[in-house]
């Protein structure tokens, strides 16, 4: 049942790859979204199971590598932590696929997407149920493929392959560091196995080593290497900026990296490798100052973006800043529990998102939309609830586990841990802005668009509406029910040592601080309201006013200007002389352009043989006869 | 009054194929020529087969020259089916003008 999980997806992909283009497209959205569903049905059946608290099953399918004392086995390992990821991939993926039906109608190429779907899927699946790190990073480098093909997916566009590419480039920074992490592992443990590692890994609790005169802590290293991985792939500040720009992509794509698979990799090996990050004390300070600093990051740049998806794709970077700082807290179940809502509510978001573009014919600027929900009252009640539990509004999902991780930095004692509960309340309120700016500037409020567009808006398709149904029921419940395993009584239970679980005992946080959280997040919403619907004036003053930081939140802190000018363009300077002094001037003017002049060269003078007049043939064919006759008579 | 022998039948021959070599390659004019001096080495091979024959009592050498005129005969009427159609599509047989092999 498990392998049917993850291979169906694979079956889906192959099925498009070599026999979807002999048929109809139809077939093809068909039989990878029928395929996926039944994967979708079977993982909510093996988490019912771990919801009671099975025991962790590890399917053997083959041997892989056997090198030495170096083994690596293609096997499927399922405990409540692969579980829950299973059933957020392939319930986020399969409405997505679902999604795709409706958006992706007038594509040429719906065959080629929806096997691409179905391949990401697959590969994320296979990192999630890993056994072994090199599994793990075959998932991992395979979410990276296809999330490149993906958002390259429009590739006449410029700007989707300049995306694509550098989306693939950045991750290729972060699995620089994993690589490094993977083979520290093996160097350290001698296995890459989870299971001799996990338990191996409290002898090495001390264990430090010497480098360039250091004493360092093995453990805190191989942490900060595998870390640098998660960056790369959960772009947290500094390996961010391929997030936003992935955007390019076509929007079931945005949701399917954003929600369910790509992005939250990163939180997942941190969870899954949660034994081993539990000793790394210095790595894990550096995991909750990256966290906070990418959430509050991330949601200052939101606030001032135009682009409807770019708003999300920021507050996607910060909340993942969230689960970050959770997870260095040691908060490994509430990181994986506000993924698991995230999931939810942020593939609702972005699929709501599509809709409206769809609706607006293809339009992203929300300055030109406005006052959508009268035309568009599902959407609009799709993005209200998604937007809702993205803010912790109470009863909703995000609620439950936005306020366990706030929770949890406030009962930890370390400095770090003051900076990062201070950060994530601030950021909740910046989220409450830029999720409420969003909802006036779209839904509410006087319509921008031209009266033409507007008239032409219309609700979407039953496929999509559908979807968007699916999701917002896992929006709104997934939180009240499911916080009880995740974080609340049950969850050494549920656990079962999948994650580790330091903050057992529960605490109950002062009523003055939940009250803070609370109201900060009702004072971004008031203040979004203030200046987005009631006076609207006061936002043109606000950005004369605060010009400077105004603009520092516009060009998103001019990271990538920075980038810019320190890797890509003198990169490009060296490559360039590479490339002409090199390449052109020394390798092909001696090697195969100097080779073929020459023989063009000698080649001239041989053809003047050639005179054309037939008696020369033939007094060389008898000249040649006559010596042949010579040399055998006389020999 | 000194008798014939093989030699002079050989010498005729070569000198018949020497003229049809020179033939084809000094002449600058005309294919036709070619052709008749293809037939005069044709014939100098012959003299060489009868003369041997007879020498050395052997009749298949004859056997041969009969043969060899045959396959002539037929080569010159391949050769002139060839020619016309050659001047049909150039409107030339001039040797000098046919150099379309010229690299």
């Amino acid at each position: 049942m498990i392998k049917l999980i993850v291979f169906l997806p694979l079956l889906g992909f192959l099925y498009c790859a070599f026999v979807g283009s002999y048929f109809h497209d139809r077939v093809s959205q068909l039989v990878t979204t029928f395929l996926l569903t039944i994967s979708t049905f079977l993982s909510w059946i093996i988490f019912l199971q771990y919801l009671e608290g099975a025991n962790t099953t590890i399917i053997h399918i083959l041997n892989w590598i056997t090198s030495g004392s170096f083994s690596a086995d293609w096997s499927l390992r399922v405990d409540a932590l692969t579980a829950t990821m299973m059933v957020v991939v392939t319930t986020v993926s399969a409405c997505v696929h679902l999604y795709s039906v409706g958006y992706m109608n007038e594509d040429k190429s719906i065959n080629r997407f929806m096997g691409y779907l179905s391949l990401f899927t697959f590969f994320m699946l296979m990192l999630v149920s890993s056994n072994n790190l090199l599994q793990m990073f075959f998932g991992w480098e395979g979410v990276g493929l296809s999330s490149y093909l993906l958002i390259g997916f429009w590739h006449h566009k410029d700007s989707a392959n300049k995306a694509a590419i550098k989306a693939f480039i950045l991750n290729r920074v972060g699995d620089f560091g994993f690589v490094l992490g993977i083979v520290g592992v093996f160097f350290i443990f001698g296995s890459i196995n989870f299971d001799i590692i996990f338990t191996d890994a409290i002898n090495y609790q001390n264990h430090a080593f010497n480098f360039l005169g250091l004493s360092l802590s093995t453990i805190d290293t191989l942490c900060f290497l595998l870390f640098i991985g998660a960056m790369g792939k959960s772009a947290q500040l500094g390996l961010h900026t391929w997030l936003p720009d992935a955007m390019e992509g076509p929007t079931p794509v945005s949701a399917l990296i954003h929600a369910a698979t790509m992005v939250t990799a990163g939180i997942f090996m941190v969870a899954r490798m949660s034994p081993l990050f539990q000793y790394a004390e210095f790595t894990n300070l550096f995991i909750i100052f990256i966290g906070a600093s990418t959430a509050i990051f991330a949601a200052s740049i939101a606030l001032t973006q135009n682009d409807i998806k770019r708003v999300i794709a920021y507050s996607t970077c910060s909340q993942l800043g969230y689960m970050f700082f959770a997870a260095g807290l040691g908060a490994y179940n509430a990181a994986i529990f506000h993924l698991m809502t995230h999931g939810f509510f942020k593939a609702l978001l972005f699929l709501s998102a599509g809709s409206v573009i769809q609706a607006m014919k293809h339009e992203q600027d929300m300055r030109k939309m406005g006052g959508l929900f009268i035309k568009i009252p599902f959407t609009g009640t799709m993005m209200w609830i998604g937007s809702l539990a993205i803010i912790g509004f109470p009863f909703f999902s995000g609620y439950y586990s936005k306020e366990s991780i706030l929770e949890n930095a406030y009962f930890s004692t370390s400095g770090m841990a003051q900076y990062a509960y201070v950060v994530g309340v601030f950021t909740a309120l910046l989220t409450a802005f830029y999720s409420w700016r969003l909802l006036l500037m779209t839904f509410h409020g006087k319509p921008r668009a031209t009266e033409e567009t507007f008239n032409q808006v219309h609700e979407s398709p039953k496929v999509m509406t559908i979807s968007l149904a699916i999701l917002a029921i896992g929006t709104i419940f997934s939180g009240s029910i499911l916080a009880d395993f995740f974080i609340g009584p049950k969850q050494e239970v549920f656990w079962n040592h999948a994650v580790v679980l330091i903050h057992t005992a529960q605490h109950n946080i002062p009523f003055v601080q939940t009250l803070t959280i609370k109201s900060t997040v009702a004072a971004g919403i008031l203040l979004a309201a203030m200046l987005y619907f009631y006076k609207k004036g006061l936002t043109k003053s606000l950005s004369r006013n605060f010009q400077l930081l105004y603009s520092i939140s516009y060009n998103k802190w001019y990271v990538d200007e920075l980038y810019n000018s320190i890797f890509v363009q003198p990169f490009f300077y060296i490559a360039s002389i590479f490339w002409k002094k090199g390449d052109i001037y020394i390798i092909d003017e001696y090697g195969p352009n100097g080779i073929s002049k020459l023989i063009n060269y000698f080649s001239k003078r041989l053809s003047l043989f050639q005179s054309g007049y037939l008696y020369h043939y033939a007094f060389v064919m008898l000249g040649g006869l006559v010596i042949i006759l010579t040399w055998f008579v006389y020999y | 009054m000194t008798s014939i022998t093989i030699d002079h039948f050989l010498f005729l021959g070569a000198i018949l194929f020497t003229i049809g070599v020179l033939g084809i390659f000094l002449n600058k004019k005309n294919v036709i020529i070619i052709l008749m001096s293809v037939e005069l080495i044709l014939l100098a091979v012959n003299i060489n087969f009868i003369a041997f024959s007879s020498f050395l009592g052997d009749i298949s050498g004859q056997i041969f020259a009969m043969f060899t005129l045959t396959v002539a005969a037929a080569e010159a009427a391949i050769g002139l089916a060839i020619l016309v159609v050659f001047f049909r599509n150039l409107g030339s047989i001039e040797v000098e003008k046919i150099r379309k092999l010229k690299g």
